[in-house]
């Protein structure tokens, strides 16, 4: 079975519950899922057990391997995680930073790590931040650096955890078209977003998650309602269908003009 | 434009390496500085014939192989030791200010001599000699075995590691002051000296047994290097890359703790070294571990080189105890290099 497969995924924090047997429908390769819901919803405690990096219960099955079971070295070429805060203290340059992504768990020898690792940064479009140390770039310039560690081992599934939070316009387009392209070669997508708009124009489906739960899930104008987003965000809503079908959301909050 | 961007990588590489070369060969330097010096001067010439097992008066010979080697060498092979350890200690628990001590590893060393010199407790069939330098590096170990235990029995994160070591250097600090307290005025001397830190005494098996451990982990750390490297990034981050980091800090602790118990049983209390060592490296060549940690290695035998010269010629026909001179050249070297680092 081609796809990533979550199912009764629950994650404790001591005695708080904050995943409860959380089911995600199959995620197919060529898919850009994103996850969306409130603060603390749960979302990043998700994204960090898919990826094996939180202890959890349940099941998630990689085109029907069981994650938890495989290698920690086979499992770092198929999974690229990219985390929802940086360090900012490391005074690695960037390049580097990505070479030890591809290096550290020996996924690949010296040979052609560097050019690899370089060619990532090109293709990101910040080849000319190769050789700044990390402690010396914007928030948003380290968070392209993160995509580029997260992505550089060619992984079959990519979990990103708000990667465009701290980007400009242009770079949250370049970012998206990227993880669309990265998809569309046969990748397992899956983000992090509350930009509900971007959500609406570059998901193929859309997750909303709620107090620990899969609150509803399907493709962005099915889940994109005002009914579904008073019920989970407590804001009213508009949903606009503008040219070409694409979805808008406005909203009315007190502070809104008119 | 990426080739010409790469390219400059490979020469910043090639630079770095050319640094670490550097500092091997003023850490050599260093270490005949330290043969040549003492009450008898040497000249360059007599000190490598008598090296090299040429002609040379005899005198000459014991000076060199006999007095001075044993504590040159032991300078050089304990600053390599200490830096190293802190070096990786920094990375593994995230803290720019850990040190190779930082988990009570020479407050027990010292509580361990304490034992063997007020109490006269030894070890059953180690030599009088022995029973100092043995008894520290036993209570070290146990520090190490301890922290490991409660490491693990609390998953083993940075803060728990640090907590628990710093409980560990109140606990042995306070039973160290209970045996001062009932120690002869001898003793305590003694004692005092002990935990100043001294090379007076090295003798060829110490230096012998510090090689093994350096030799016997350096593969092991330099192996890491990728590891550690990456461990800068975060810990999610070098868990995804395919780093297991909790048997990554346990075997580096292991290491690190092996390292400065063996240092810290030879010549006692050598502060500085660890902490700067590491900070002056990484000023120099970066935290790529692949150079950062020979380059750190190199710097703390090279200072330890140095403070040991010093504390013969500072004073004029006094040996100072190094553990105070490497605090008094150690920090406007470090400070200058810091005021350089912000003014970049
Ligand atoms: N290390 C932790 N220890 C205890 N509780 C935690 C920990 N990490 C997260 N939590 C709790 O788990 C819940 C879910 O957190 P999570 O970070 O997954 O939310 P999120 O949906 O990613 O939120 P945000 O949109 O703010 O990033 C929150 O209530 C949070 O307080
Ligand atoms: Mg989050």
């Amino acid at each position: 079975m081609q796809g990533l497969l979550a199912q009764g995924i629950s994650v404790r924090y001591g005695a708080r519950s904050v995943l409860a047997g959380l089911d995600l429908p199959l995620l197919r390769p060529g898919e850009v899922t994103v996850l969306a819901g409130p603060n603390a919803a749960g979302k990043s405690t998700l994204l960090r057990a898919i990826a094996q990096l939180q202890p959890h219960g349940g099941k998630v099955l990689l085109d029907g391997r069981d994650l938890a079971h495989v290698p920690m070295r086979d499992r770092a070429r198929l999974v690229g995680f990219m985390p929802q805060s940086l360090p900012a203290g490391s005074s690695l340059v960037a390049l580097e930073s990505v070479i030890a992504a591809l290096r550290a768990g020996d996924t690949l020898g010296a040979r052609g790590a560097d050019a690899t690792a370089m060619a990532v940064l090109d293709k990101l479009g910040i080849g000319a931040l190769a050789l700044e140390p990390l402690s010396a770039l914007s928030g948003g310039q380290r968070q392209m650096v993160s995509l580029a560690q997260a992505i550089v081992r060619d992984p079959r599934l990519l979990l990103l955890d708000e990667p465009t939070s701290a980007l400009d316009l242009a770079r949250q387009v370049r970012l998206l078209s990227e993880l669309r392209r990265l998809a569309a070669e046969g990748r397992i997508v899956v983000a992090v977003l509350h930009d509900l708009a971007l959500a609406a124009q570059w998901a193929d489906r859309i997750v909303l998650m709620h107090g620990g739960h899969t609150h509803a899930e399907g493709r962005p104008e099915l889940v994109l309602t005002p009914a579904l987003l008073a019920e989970v965000y407590g804001v009213e809503a508009r949903v606009e269908r503008c040219s070409r079908g694409r979805i808008m959301v406005l909203i009315d909050g007190e502070h809104a003009p008119g | 434009m990426s080739d010409a961007t790469l390219s400059r990588y490979h020469r910043q590489g090639r630079r770095n390496s050319a640094l670490v070369g550097v500092l091997a060969l003023a850490a050599l330097a260093a270490l005949l500085l330290d043969l040549m010096t003492g009450p008898a001067g040497l000249a360059l010439a007599d000190t490598l014939k008598a090296l090299a097992g040429g002609e040379v008066a005899r005198g000459t010979s014991v000076i060199v192989w006999d007095v001075r080697l044993p504590v040159a060498a032991m300078a050089l092979l304990v600053g390599a030791a200490l830096a190293l350890a802190g070096a990786e200690m920094q990375t593994v628990l995230e803290n720019p200010l850990a040190e190779p001590f930082t988990l009570g590893v020479s407050a027990s060393a010292a509580l361990g001599a304490a034992v063997a010199i007020v109490l006269g407790l030894s070890l059953p069939g180690l030599p009088a000699v022995w029973s100092v330098s043995g008894n520290a590096f036993l209570f070290a170990l146990g520090a190490l075995g301890l922290l490991q235990l409660l490491g693990r029995i609390r998953g083993g994160g940075p803060e728990v590691l640090i907590l628990f070591g710093v409980a560990l250097n109140f606990t042995a600090a306070a039973l160290l002051s209970l045996v001062q307290f009932v120690a002869s005025a001898d003793a305590l001397q003694q004692l005092v000296f002990w935990t100043m830190g001294s090379l007076a005494s090295a003798q060829w098996p110490g230096v012998m047994l510090i090689a093994v451990v350096l030799a016997g982990s350096v593969p092991f750390s330099f192996r890491a290097a990728w590891k550690l490297t990456a461990l800068r990034l975060g810990e999610d981050q070098a868990r995804s890359f395919g780093v297991d980091v909790t048997g990554l800090r346990r075997w580096t602790l292991f290491r690190v703790s092996l390292l400065s118990a063996a240092a810290v049983s030879m010549v006692g209390v050598i502060g500085f070294v660890g902490l700067a060592g590491p900070h002056i490296a990484r000023m120099l060549v970066g935290e790529n571990h692949r150079v950062f940690l020979p380059a750190s290695l190199l710097t703390g035998a090279l200072v330890m080189s140095l403070a040991s010269t010093l504390s013969k010629t500072l004073v004029p026909g006094v040996l100072l105890p190094v553990g105070l001179v490497t605090s008094l050249i150690g920090l406007p070297i470090f400070f200058a290099l810091i005021l350089r680092g912000r003014r970049r």
